[in-house]
């Protein structure tokens, strides 16, 4: 993508971002990139995340080690939200957050969802310790990891229906194990 | 087994018909800090196969913050890392800020730092005392304990809570220090300092501390990055990742600190990395009193710092705005902004998501020792129950910040 | 008749009787000083609560020092710190595996009310789950705030009429827990 798309989003010049179009863009993997407030930030369709993230965990010049944080956002009902969402019509975006500890620096990688098809594939492959974390965003969200090694709920209960973060569960209904509901 | 044995391919095990058991390690349990639940399955002594399960402290920290106004959310950040409160708020602050693109006050920048320090003093004493209580050493707790109390003193001299500090605003704090607190401070650092040592000349070459730290709760430096360990835990194992060195923030660079760095990983290391560390931060409030210049403590655009009260009582304008901020809350521009902050456990991130409005859109808190609990089966798997206990201490897995 | 079979009419009416007073007097004295902590720990008031076990708000002046990690040993559950749904069946089994007598004391916003979390996943107060003696709110409560309320348990205890108190079990808990209390 061309820099003239970051509109208001801040220019994309740090060498791993320039490292990251070289390579990447290419292979046409890029949906967008931006470095708004300093941030690295590229995002990339949910289905090519395995090869983004072997590149950015095993290219000497990235050597991205440690997965920092895994989340998602639920944009229903925002106001403003990115401009490379509405043609994907995407509701959920899983957010990646990664360091590198010998060359400390840092990117973000986004990938963004559908409500009807809210797959991705799962990262521990590349990092072991994205297990929790992927856990969570399964059990807040929705967000089904394929190939997770044990994808079931962490934060919540067993039995409890629905996933508490989106922007469509109220945050005042309550489903107790035990006891009265108020 | 004897030799001769296990060279006819006796297989005592196997002969003896033994079982493992299942052992629950619940939620309400002394030795675990905060609730988690352990489900071992033991082999008399040795574990075989632990199952960590978290989330009995889950209060919906991100949906809560989602129904507030950007200033609300400072008293849930307060109750996250629940052992050092103000780190949390700076953090959130910080990233707050970014997210609109102001820079506060050097003044202000330097009575963040003041706080972030003496909460993680705060959180160093809690768990490195917690720790020895753990394993027997009820002195040494009491000790660090009375050393914690001194400390609170302090902050409530500045902010008025012992624990849940509340302190910091988005554009910059509460309040100045009070009259009288450097020579406070020079009194309980001194005072502190004498709990120091009494405290390491119990633990750090006693015989039965040694032996139940030393070489237990290993970790490789290639795991602990694999598995995303930050903070002391990591430093335990040699790596010198400190996010105050790798990417300063607030005045971290004008003062002079060092990392302590460990080497083996285990425990042991953890534990002294910490205590260094308690003295590495009472160094850099010290230099931060000296260097800290006057001026305000607040940015002056009242779109985002509430005007003081004689102000907003008096004049129109800060009026205006200060009804707009209560009502509306600060108005911060749509985007998106990821903030670390060295926490008492590892890098606390904030990921601020903003929709253009008043309340946060996403409030994600990457939590230090959520990565740190997920590596426990990594931990102690073959090692002996008793292992499981400084290990879990050092880990110091806070409720409040990885259940959230 | 022993002091085991007295009914409420009854101790009204033998309330003249000098050594039914003075027992049940010396019973719940014994009791006021001598609680066994067991101190259900979740949250942030945990680190109140090691301050006031601590040597400065020190806790062994009214005797209730010792701590019990056993529901059976112990006599007093200071529930400390925020009740989460996924948390709430296990309070109620600790409870009721706690022999008789036994007190409640709920430490903190989040146990008297739910605190400032008025969500899906916080237990709006523990009194909605077992039955509670005293409340001490504050988020966390001041260390003396706590040995007031402690105060005002021990005077809770010496007013007990009689020295055979049976609170019960919570009619939430597991069916086997119930059985066992009453068995």
């Amino acid at each position: 993508m061309s820099q003239g798309d970051n509109k208001g989003y801040g220019v994309v010049d740090s060498a791993v971002m320039a490292r990251v179009r070289a390579k990447l863009g290419p292979l046409g993997l890029i949906l967008h990139t931006h470095n708004q407030h300093g941030d690295d930030t590229v995002v990339v369709q949910a289905d090519d995340i395995l090869q983004v993230m072997e590149f950015l965990r095993h290219d000497p010049a990235m050597s991205f080690d440690m997965m920092m944080d895994l989340t998602a956002v639920d944009y229903l009902g925002a106001e403003r939200t990115h401009p490379y969402l509405e043609p994907l019509k995407a509701r959920f975006e899983v957010v990646y957050h990664l360091y590198s500890v010998e060359k400390n620096h840092r990117i973000r990688v986004k990938a963004p969802l559908t409500l009807e098809n809210c797959y991705i594939n799962s990262v521990t492959g590349i990092w072991a310790g994205a297990d929790w974390f992927e856990r969570e965003a399964f059990d807040l969200y929705g967000v089904v990891f394929r190939g997770h090694p044990n994808l079931k709920r962490i934060l919540l209960y067993e039995g409890f229906e629905g996933h508490p973060l989106r922007k469509d569960y109220d945050k005042f209904k309550r489903q107790p194990l035990i006891g009265p509901v108020n | 087994m004897r030799e001769e044995d296990r060279e006819k391919g006796y297989d005592f095990h196997k002969k003896s018909h033994t079982d493992t058991m299942v052992i629950n390690m619940g939620p309400s349990h002394p030795a675990t800090h905060g609730t988690v639940k352990f489900f071992l399955t033991l082999d008399g002594e040795i574990i075989e196969d632990i199952d960590v399960e978290i989330g009995y402290l889950h209060r919906a920290f991100e949906k809560e913050c989602e129904a507030q106004k950007w200033n609300g959310v400072f008293p849930y950040t307060d109750r996250l890392d629940y052992t050092a409160s103000a780190l949390n708020n700076v953090g959130y602050a910080m990233a707050a800020e970014r997210l609109i693109g102001i820079e506060v006050p050097e003044r202000c920048q330097y009575l963040r730092t003041i706080v972030s320090e003496m909460a993680r003093l705060s959180g160093h004493y809690t768990n490195v005392g917690a720790g020895a209580l753990e394993l027997g050493a009820l002195t040494a707790f009491i000790y660090f304990i009375e050393a914690r109390e001194l400390l609170w003193d302090l902050m409530e001299s500045i902010c008025g809570a012992r624990l849940t500090h509340n302190y910091v605003r988005i554009g910059g704090v509460t309040s100045d220090l009070p009259s009288g607190f450097r020579e406070n401070i020079k009194r309980i650092f001194a005072k502190n300092r004498e709990l120091w040592v009494d405290f390491d000349t119990m633990l750090t070459k006693n015989r039965i501390f040694l032996d139940r730290m030393r070489d237990t709760g290993a970790i490789s430096q290639k795991d602990a990055i694999e598995w995303g360990f930050t903070g002391p835990c990591l430093r335990a194992t040699g790596v010198p990742y400190d996010v105050r060195r790798a990417q300063p923030y607030l005045v971290y660079d004008r003062v002079d600190f060092d990392i302590p760095v460990g080497s083996t990983g285990d425990n042991f290391d953890r534990y002294l990395v910490r205590m260094e560390e308690i003295n590495q931060s009472m160094r850099i409030i010290e230099q931060c009193l000296e260097q800290m210049p006057d001026g305000p403590i607040n940015v002056d655009d009242p779109r985002w710092r509430m005007p003081s009260k004689d102000d907003s009582s008096t004049k129109m304008e800060p009026l205006i705005f200060h009804f707009k901020q209560i009502i509306e809350g600060p108005q911060i521009p749509a985007g998106e902004v990821y903030q670390a902050v060295e926490g008492c456990n590892g890098e606390l991130g904030y990921y601020l998501v903003s929709s253009g409005g008043g309340k946060p859109w996403k409030c994600r808190v990457r939590p230090p020792s959520f990565a740190l609990t997920a590596a426990m089966p990594l931990l102690v798997k073959g090692a002996m129950l008793a292992d499981l206990i400084p290990t879990f201490d050092m880990i110091n897995l806070i409720g409040g910040e990885c259940d959230r | 008749m022993g002091v085991n079979e007295v009914t409420p009419g009854e101790v009204a009416a033998l309330s003249d009787s000098v050594i039914i007073t003075q027992l049940s007097k010396l019973v719940n004295w014994g009791r006021k000083y001598s609680f066994f902590l067991y101190p259900f720990v979740t949250a942030c008031c945990g680190m109140e609560f090691m301050s006031v076990a601590g040597p400065r708000y020190d806790i062994d002046r009214f005797g209730a020092a010792l701590p019990r990690f056993s529901p059976r040993q112990a006599d007093l559950l200071m529930v400390v710190g925020t009740i989460s749904h996924k948390q709430a069946p296990i309070l109620v089994k600790v409870y009721n595996q706690m022999a008789e007598p036994k007190w409640v004391f709920a430490y903190g916003s989040c146990t008297v009310s739910g605190g400032m979390y008025n969500n899906y996943a916080t237990v709006q107060g523990i009194d909605t789950l077992i039955p509670v003696d005293v409340f001490v709110p504050g988020c966390p409560p001041r260390p003396e705030m706590v040995l007031d309320g402690l105060i005002m348990l021990q005077e809770k205890v010496v007013r007990e009429p009689r020295i055979n108190l049976t609170r019960g079990v919570s009619p939430l808990g597991e069916a086997d827990d119930r059985k066992i209390i009453a068995g």
